[in-house]
């Protein structure tokens, strides 16, 4: 594996090592040094065209818990158009000898372009509404490690399906695991071609909650209002979000995920996501060990 | 430009494919066939053995960029790059900057053609003022100029408003023209990247769907049958849109159609690379769309192969997918892909590609002196053709200015050996002349 742009590209067995090398480096974080020495002279770069401080943070907190040096490559002010300055920067990096580059990006397939313009590793860490594989890793982990298994497990996936990077790596990362996924959805928000994709769809929230062990909600942004996705966001919450009475019709042991950063109200309710059974915090820490573990094995640590 | 010359005599060239015949070529015309003729005083004596003889191509859809993108390609380098594919005669794109939307501007462009040389460039006006869809723009004085414009098309921009559209159709019935619609529903195509279906889903670009093209080439197929004009669709490229057209063309709808020979070899799975040389606009489809524009041509549906022509520099390339040019180069490789996609699969004979790149397009772009029998007194445009000369395309060695072949690193079955215009070759053994 010299390169992690997609969930789709990962078999079981590298899904599997990913999850358990993260297991392994998960007891780093509770040591109070908190630090391996396992990339020491490695250089690598968070190279963010879209903010996100949550990811960012979270990748360059495992970086340098590996002793990597990491380099926050500011890829914003440019005056050139976009496209011209993603192939500048990829030679700047190039010249400067980054042996893996975190790559953030408002376009689907910025992170493979980028890959055949480097010589390093191109973790794609979100590329429009195509893939951000490590998110996918770590609701992976975090669903293992709450509910023991991934074999046989249900989740569905709620939500604006269509632009949502998270949920196409779930389904590719998911299904290889051996869990069975449901996307639940308008029919306006599900891709044209989702009866092609490994998983159940539906249209029925309450008729999915009672069978599912994992319920993965998905950011729903307003504007999809104004683009007739969908007539108004009271219609949505009421069809689509998730308040306490959904969360009683689950089963006692299912889970309440959530990708962050949540906006409270429209598809997830405060008392849900306040509950015990919410994992929004312990995906945020899951997604630290996780990272250190893709960094490890694309970089090859010893 | 090519020096006019003496004349030129041709052995053993097969007109259309069939029997070895030695064609000369004389003041610009076909002076004679038949087996054995003799070398007049002064004549060049080309060596044709197994070569093809099919008429000028004739390209009713070229992008040669001058004026405004000159960096891309100018008409010099665009007409060279027609020769060197087998063709004596392009139409020019009216999207260029300035828009050739008055007398002027393609006056300009049909000058610029004239002193080129290397084959005759008719400009396309565009049908509406700055392609903005708002007001046509003086489709009349176009016609009437020194370029006598009959094809007027916002190529790049579908003419959307369907009351402007009837209009148009209407006004150019006045001196025989044709509306070339590029046929996009703009609302069902805001933001779109690729073929809308599984690919485009997978990778997460926002879809172009099918029933975008389908629903306007219905709505303009009924429109020029209600005013009785002429009806030209730009590079068709769905199942749906053949199905349409065969349709219109059943119920005496005056309307012809154009496929362009990537839309006849490639398909949207070329995606998954995010390579952005294969961003066209429309785009690649389906294995199953290929296949039914395969048997549109074959059937006569689509009448004709235009190449769509669309320069751009590397950097309107070398970028992520959603922020590159769309359009790719076509004119070089265009009659091998035909070749390949048509006659290999035996879909078409080489007289019926005589017919969809040369007669054809001749007629409805209303080219004179192109796109004619070869027969003694016609004037000579003639291209002679290898089918068995494969060759593995690369374009940075074309005559183009610009390098963005889909077809880079595929081995195309044939080469164009030779293009006459008028007698005078702009093309001999496989280079410019
Ligand atoms: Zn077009």
């Amino acid at each position: 594996m010299r390169h992690l742009l997609s969930t789709g590209d990962l078999s079981r067995d590298e899904a599997t090592l990913i999850l358990d090398t993260a297991a392994e480096l998960a007891q780093v974080g509770d040591r109070s040094v908190k630090k391996l020495p396992t990339l020491r002279g490695r250089t690598v770069v968070n190279l963010f065209y879209e903010d996100s401080t949550r990811t960012r943070t979270s990748f360059e907190l495992a970086a340098k818990r590996l002793s990597a040096d990491v380099i926050n490559f500011s890829a914003k002010g440019s005056s050139v158009s976009k496209g011209e300055s993603l192939k500048d920067t990829a030679l700047t990096l190039q010249a400067m000898g980054a042996d893996a580059v975190v790559i953030r990006h408002s376009a689907s397939g910025a992170a493979h372009r980028l890959a055949n313009w480097v010589d390093g590793s191109v973790l794609n860490a979100g590329d429009g509404t195509h893939e951000h594989p490590t998110q996918a890793l770590l609701d992976a982990y975090t669903m293992r490690d709450r509910l023991g298994r991934l074999e046989g497990l249900r989740v569905a996936v709620v939500g604006d399906i269509l632009h949502s990077r998270v949920a196409r790596s779930n389904v590719l990362l998911l299904t290889t695991l051996g869990a069975h996924v449901t996307l639940v959805a308008p029919p306006t928000l599900l891709p044209v071609s989702v009866n092609t994709w490994p998983c159940e769809v539906s249209y029925d929230l309450d008729e999915v909650l009672p069978k599912s062990d994992v319920v993965m909600m998905l950011r729903v942004q307003a504007e999809r209002m104004r683009d007739s996705f969908f007539p108004s966001v009271r219609e949505y919450s009421r069809n689509y979000g998730l308040d306490g009475e959904r969360l009683g019709r689950m089963p006692a042991e299912a889970i309440v995920m959530h990708p962050g950063p949540m906006v409270r109200g429209m598809e997830i309710s405060a008392e849900v996501a306040d509950s015990p059974r919410c994992t929004v915090t312990e995906q945020v820490a899951n997604g630290v060990s996780l990272r250190m573990a893709v960094l490890y094995l694309l970089l090859g640590g010893s | 430009m090519p020096e006019s010359t003496g004349p030129h005599l041709i052995r053993g060239a097969r007109p259309l494919g069939g029997d070895p015949v030695d064609l000369l070529f004389a003041d610009g015309r076909i002076a004679a066939i038949g087996p054995d003729l003799e070398a007049p005083e002064g004549a060049q004596v080309v060596d044709a053995t197994g070569l093809i003889a099919l008429p000028g191509l004739v390209d009713l859809h070229t992008h040669l960029r001058e004026p405004g993108r000159e960096d891309a390609e100018t008409v010099a380098s665009g007409s060279r790059s027609a020769a060197m594919g087998g063709y004596t005669s392009v139409h020019a794109m009216a999207n260029t900057e300035p828009v050739a939307d008055t007398a002027g501007v393609v006056e300009q462009v049909w000058r610029l053609g004239r002193e080129a040389g290397y084959c005759d460039v008719r400009p396309v006006g565009a049908v509406t003022v700055g392609l903005a869809g708002q007001q046509l723009a003086e489709i009349g004085a176009m016609a009437d100029s020194a370029a006598r414009v009959r094809v007027f098309s916002d190529d790049g921009i579908c003419v959307w408003d369907a009351l402007l559209m009837r209009r148009a159709l209407e006004y150019v019935k006045a001196f025989d023209g044709v509306i070339a619609q590029h046929a996009q529903e703009p609302r069902l195509t805001e933001g779109a990247q690729m073929n809308e279906g599984c690919v485009s889903d997978r990778l997460g670009l926002p879809g172009w769907p099918a029933v975008a093209e389908e629903a306007i080439i219905a709505r303009d197929c009924l429109l020029a049958q209600h005013v009785g004009s002429r009806l030209h669709v730009c590079h068709v490229s769905t199942k749906g849109s053949v199905d349409i057209i065969r349709w219109a063309k059943e119920r005496g709808c005056d309307v012809t159609a154009e496929v362009t020979p990537h839309h006849l070899l490639l398909t949207d799975e070329l995606v998954e690379s995010y390579d952005p040389i294969y961003k066209v606009n429309p785009p690649l489809r389906t294995a199953e769309d290929v296949q039914a524009l395969r048997e549109g041509l074959a059937d006569g549906t689509i009448d004709i192969v235009a190449t769509d022509h669309a320069p751009h520099p590397k950097e309107a390339k070398e970028t992520e997918w959603s922020t590159a040019a769309m359009g790719m180069v076509g004119l070089e490789t265009a009659l091998a892909v035909v070749q390949q996609t048509m006659v290999d699969t035996g879909l078409l004979t080489w007289a019926q590609v005589a017919d969809r790149m040369s007669t054809a397009p001749a007629r409805i772009g209303r080219v004179g002196g192109h796109g004619r029998e070869l027969a003694v007194g016609e004037p000579a445009n003639v291209v002679l053709y290898d089918p068995e000369a494969p060759v593995g395309v690369d374009g940075e060695a074309m005559a183009t200015k610009s390098s963005n072949t889909p077809f880079r690193g595929l081995t195309l079955p044939g080469q164009v050996r030779a293009t006459f215009l008028r007698g005078a070759p702009t093309v001999l053994e496989g280079k410019i002349n």
